[in-house]
């Protein structure tokens, strides 16, 4: 059987379900360029906000066990520069752009929204709602239920992009505010965001970065967000989901299929390996094969549940 | 820039630090001094991100041709599982990477400064800056004599050198900051290239831009990608034309910077906290060197 790595979520297709997750690639301001944009399955830019933004105070980032705790303080540089200068380069390396978006207010979100839409090579948005909500005083936007309809109401409205909402794993009630995203517009999501982490120097009675509490990645998050994947896709198998969180070979892409998801990105593997993503292509074309399995799609819902208990009180 | 799997040719204890060659020819043949890179850690550890490290040895020609060497003290789990590499193993490498240091073209003497290991890139800048035809002297500091790097190496490759130790158990006691006043008057010093800790590289830059003495400086800045991704080993660089500072990363747009250009309170804060407003008025710095 031949298979094709070839994925659509609902209208939206990728040459490849591999994609590179918001915050690891550069801007224009490109490094050694080392990653190869067209071979990416589609990029998700860094956050981008209206403004140039110059992000936190160093340091910025700390190893931890199989992981990185990070914050960069959504370092970008805005709305006007993007688009002069960051897009045409993506464009035409011709790889399919889904622009990450955040703001400080729902005013914001609504303008970098609104500007966004109709500019070419743009196929979707991811909102961020992690960030400081400056109405709110400086609690993230997911925080509250009621500002994550607003701004994820407003922006689909608006756009008239498919809108992917990035949520963190620790909500409340993670299915309940998939299900209000979706009635809002939302399109699909992206599980999991980075998970709030303190990485502590006990020599210097100090914490390792500079913003005490910044978000964790890398293989340590995995069961994490693949649980989450897993609970959102259950209770609504016909919304795509792009998984996130510690993917870093073939197999691991194949645990998210295997668990809902649609297609992938790859955060920190990217760092260590800049041609993670398309190696990680390569791995799932090859499970498929071994497997006889025509494309990543029918790997959903493949997960053969033993015994499908209710939800222990901690996850609800 | 180029990613290699090269093999170690040589692995030794070099004193207290660790030293590594790999034989890269595809690198080497591009490295100058003041260039890093970048090794990959083994798969399937708790300790995952790329680790960094400054080029101390390139040989692009003669027999050893296409060799690199970099040191490093064994100090977390990264260069711990490199400390136990042998040669004949491969490594996973990326170079060479960030930005070199520059050689003065009409100035000819030069003062090199280094604290601990931060003298591995010096020595190789010195013998490039004395192939140019440039004087070189250096000042050498360490905690104990045993974290002095190479001072038979740093005598054979500098007209005069100054080794201070903070025990005093080799050279004079104190730092190289003590040291340094001395040897600009002496050496009459026109240039000053540093590698050290943050605090000190700003005395050193504070010391240069007092006496008018064009500098350039190395930071040791930890990074998770090294190659420009991430955007986690940022230094806050006033703008060529002053009007106002960007982040900046160490990786890509460094790790060498004009230390004038730097924005010194920012990048020092000593209380982590969100970054205070910017100060009004950001100096011109004229291009390398001065």
């Amino acid at each position: 059987m031949r298979s094709s790595l070839v994925v659509d979520l609902n209208g939206l297709r990728f040459a490849h379900p591999v994609l590179a997750a918001a915050g690891c690639l550069a801007t224009r301001r490109d490094g050694p360029g080392l990653v190869d944009l067209h071979r990416l399955g589609g990029v998700v830019t860094r956050t981008l906000t209206l403004a140039p933004s110059k992000g936190a105070p160093t340091p910025r980032a700390a190893e931890t066990a199989s992981g990185m705790v990070s914050f960069v303080g959504l370092q970008n540089p805005g709305l006007e520069e993007f688009v002069a200068e960051d897009l045409p380069r993506l464009r035409k390396a011709q790889v399919p752009v889904i622009v990450s978006v955040a703001g400080s207010s729902l005013e914001e979100y609504i303008r970098i929204a609104n500007a966004l839409h109709d500019l070419e090579g743009i196929v979707a948005l991811e909102v961020y709602l992690s960030g400081a909500d400056g109405e709110r005083g400086g609690e993230p936007f997911y925080a509250r239920p009621d500002r994550i309809h607003e701004v994820v109401g407003a922006v689909s409205r608006l756009s008239r992009l498919p809108v992917f909402v990035k949520l963190p794993p620790l909500l409340p009630d993670l299915v309940e505010t998939a299900r209000l995203c979706v009635r809002d517009g939302a399109h699909g999501f992206t599980l999991i965001d980075a998970v709030p982490a303190l990485a502590i120097d006990a020599d210097r009675l100090r914490p390792r970065l500079a913003v005490p509490v910044g978000g964790l990645s890398g293989p340590a998050i995995k069961p994490i967000a693949l649980a989450a994947v897993y609970r959102v896709a259950r209770a609504m198998p016909d919304v795509p989901i792009m998984g996130v969180g510690g993917i870093s070979t073939g197999e691991d892409a194949v645990e998210f299929f295997l668990a809902g998801a649609w297609a992938v990105q790859v955060g920190t593997a990217m760092l260590v390996n800049p041609s993670a993503p398309v190696e990680i292509a390569r791995g799932i074309q090859a499970y498929l094969k071994a497997k006889g399995i025509a494309s990543p799609g029918d790997l959903r819902g493949r997960l053969r549940i033993q015994s499908e208990v209710p939800e222990p009180e901690v996850m609800s | 820039m180029r990613r290699v799997s090269a093999e170690v040719l040589n692995a030794r204890k070099l004193g207290v630090y660790h030293s590594i060659t790999i034989v890269a020819p595809e690198v080497a043949e591009r490295v100058r001094p003041g260039q890093f890179l970048s090794i990959g850690m083994p798969p399937e550890r708790a300790f995952l991100l790329r680790r960094h490290f400054s080029i101390h040895q390139a040989s692009r020609r003669g027999g050893w041709a296409g060799t690199l060497e970099f040191v490093f003290d064994p100090r977390g789990s990264g260069t711990a599982w490199l400390a136990e590499i042998k040669a004949h193993q491969f490594l996973d490498v990326i170079g060479p990477l960030g930005k070199a240091f520059a050689y003065p073209t009409k100035l000819n003497t030069c003062l090199l400064v280094a604290e601990g290991h931060g003298a591995a890139p010096l020595y190789f800048l010195a013998q490039e800056l004395r192939a140019r035809g440039k004087r070189v002297d250096m000042v050498v500091g360490a905690e104990t004599q045993e974290h002095v790097f190479k001072p038979i190496e740093g005598k054979r490759l500098s007209q005069t050198i100054a080794i201070v130790t903070a025990d005093g158990s080799l050279g004079e006691r104190g730092s190289v900051l003590d040291a340094m006043p001395a040897m600009l008057e002496s050496t009459r010093a026109q240039v000053v290239y540093a590698a050290a800790e943050r605090s000190t590289l700003r005395a050193i830059a504070e010391l240069c831009m007092e006496r008018q003495i064009p500098s350039q400086v190395t930071v040791e800045e930890p990074m998770a990608c090294g190659i420009g991704l991430c955007f986690t080993c940022t230094v806050p660089l006033i703008r060529k034309d002053g009007s106002g500072y960007d982040n900046v990363r160490a990786c890509t747009e460094g790790p060498v910077f004009n230390p004038a250009r730097i924005l010194w309170d920012r990048w020092l804060l000593d209380e982590p906290r969100m970054a205070p407003t910017p100060p009004e008025g950001f100096p011109v710095v004229k291009a390398w060197p001065g």
